[in-house]
């Protein structure tokens, strides 16, 4: 497949930011690992939300709220299905991938305790691994790091050896926001369960590039964010079994989340709401689904196929250019390059492809155990979304071999 | 000359310029010629926090003026550190405290203002102001 199965010239016509411009030159977004672009059709979303029905859910009984919650509780059953889990109370809304992360490992601090582990990957985000590092020193329990290779995949044989019954959690992205590399989850997740641990996935870059399927994986936990599948910011879910949710204790206290109090005792309310305290981001949650419906409408294999002819292609053309070094070179990857160029600072490119309209990340990206491992300070990363067009690679490449005369 | 005669001499120089590559290369060419930190003050001590690349900067009294020497591994960086330095080193430290930088914005690297430039200019130009009211408490 190609991209010939998607219309990026209608598909583009869905962004308005996609037509300004940056220090003269039309904008090039390359910045998608970091957050994705918003189509007109969430951001009217929105709009329409505060324009027609912002209420306060649940607890209303005007015709307003009913029209929230009905919306709200709707992005929740659209967030179910896109992640195909069995039930639409196994979605909790959060703020995004860390709240879910920080209300897991919260969670967990009742149990673990001394001598237990928790297995968390070479290649993760901060975001997946402080706060399991907060989380062992409240509990005692010790942190095991997952080792990878050079071309940036785990080494599932060390994996196997360091699980044991002493592993009560296994933490992992599915694709790694620094490297791209899709992880082989599936078969984590069952060697992990084997053991008889729990498992939470990051599925903050995999989400919006391939198709999950929570149920199948078996998995635990799994996290996202709205932000980077074309919604806005400041929302994201989180998704865990039943009997997992069941289990773990409330995160917050607050309104929404309680059954019955008295001075004496509360009594916390069911699933997904235990976790839900306070008033919701109304308008984010809606908006997430209707991102959703956005890139259903599109099609998440179509996009998966589009995004990887993109990563072909841009891989080949830098490839091509005299001392480019690309970090991450698994087979498995998901649309982000990871590079250097020999002799240039990954901040003086990023700041003059900056110049030409060009929007790279650069650092170490969150994730400074990946630096280190390969002992750089950080690197230029390019990742690409669906609305990204081969042209644009075109001038990248052109844009980069001018700021690499410069700089050298 | 003063600090206020270099910036002055720095904002004519870069009005020479039409486009941004022609700054950016006049900025590369400043970066080459930055007064070099010596190897044994390039501790983290030195190290100016904050920064995306590192910017190591030391600062000496030669009798009532300040020098500074500096280096960083981005070369845009060592522009930018080298034109703060052409103007601050061997003045009064009184004068580099009392010093306004609005230069920066008239040279048109307004956006290295930013604060959220993780190598923003903000930081090294604080360093460099707090040098000096550490070693006009010296003076004193």
């Amino acid at each position: 497949m190609t991209e010939n199965t998607l219309d990026i010239t209608q598909i583009r016509k869905d962004f308005p930011i996609l037509n300004r411009k940056v220090n003269g030159n039309p904008l090039i977004y390359f910045d998608n690992a970091a957050t994705s672009q918003t189509p007109k059709q969430v951001i009217d979303t929105i709009v329409d939300y505060y324009s027609n029905y912002n209420a306060n859910i649940h607890r209303g009984v005007h015709a307003l709220a009913q029209e929230a919650t009905e919306a709200y509780e709707g992005a929740r059953t659209k967030i179910q299905h896109f992640f195909n889990a069995a039930k639409a109370h196994e979605i909790i809304f959060t703020s995004g991938t860390t709240h879910s992360i920080n209300l897991v490992a919260n969670g967990f601090t009742a149990f673990l305790k001394k001598g237990d582990e928790v297995l968390v990957s070479a290649m993760e985000h901060h975001s997946n691994i402080v706060p399991w590092q907060m989380l062992c020193e409240r509990t005692g329990a010790s942190l095991k790091v997952i080792p990878m290779s050079k071309e940036g995949e785990l080494l599932m044989d060390s994996y196997r050896d360091l699980l044991s019954d002493r592993t009560k959690l296994v933490v992992c992205n599915h694709v790694s926001n620094a490297l791209g590399t899709i992880n082989p989850i599936q078969e984590l997740i069952t060697l992990a369960h084997d053991a008889g641990a729990a498992v939470l996935i990051d599925g903050a870059q995999s989400s919006p590039h391939i198709k999950v399927d929570v149920q199948k994986l078996d998995v635990d936990f799994y996290t996202a964010s709205a932000h980077k599948l074309c919604g806005p910011t400041g929302i994201g879910m989180l998704y865990g079994k039943s009997a997992w949710l069941a289990k773990l204790p409330p995160y917050q206290g607050g309104g929404e989340m309680i059954a019955e109090v008295t001075f004496e005792k509360t009594t916390y309310a069911d699933l997904p709401y235990k976790f839900e305290a306070g008033t919701p981001n109304i308008s984010g949650g809606i908006a997430f689904g209707a991102a959703l419906d956005y890139l259903n409408s599109i099609g998440i294999e179509a996009i998966e196929d589009y995004e990887h002819d993109l990563l072909i292609y841009a891989t080949k053309q830098l490839s091509e250019i005299e001392g480019v070094k690309i970090y991450g070179t698994s087979k498995n990857k998901t649309a982000v390059i990871s590079f250097n160029i020999q002799g240039i600072h990954p901040y003086d490119m990023g700041t003059l492809l900056d110049k030409m309209g060009i929007a790279v990340r650069t650092g170490h990206h969150c994730a400074q155990p990946v630096m280190d491992y390969y002992k750089i300070p950080g690197t230029i990363r390019a990742s690409f979304s669906f609305y990204n067009t081969k042209e644009e690679i075109n001038r990248f490449i052109e844009a980069v071999i001018k700021a690499k005369k410069m700089l050298r | 000359m003063s600090i206020q005669e270099i910036q002055d001499e720095i904002v004519d120089e870069f009005s020479m310029f039409d486009d941004w590559m022609q700054r950016y290369e006049y900025m590369i060419e400043l970066g080459k010629s930055l007064p070099l930190i010596k190897e044994q003050y390039k501790t983290d001590d030195n190290i100016i926090k904050g920064c995306q690349s590192k910017v190591w900067v030391h600062a000496e009294l030669e009798g009532d003026k300040l020098v500074f020497t500096a280096d960083s591994d981005a070369i845009i960086t060592k522009g930018i550190i080298a034109i703060l330095i052409r103007t601050f080193s061997h003045q009064k430290p009184q004068d580099i405290i009392d010093a306004n930088t609005g230069f920066i914005d008239q040279i048109g690297l307004k956006e290295h203002l930013s604060p959220t430039r993780a190598n923003g200019l903000v930081s090294m130009i604080k360093q460099l102001k707090l040098y000096a009211v550490a070693y006009q408490t010296q003076l004193n």
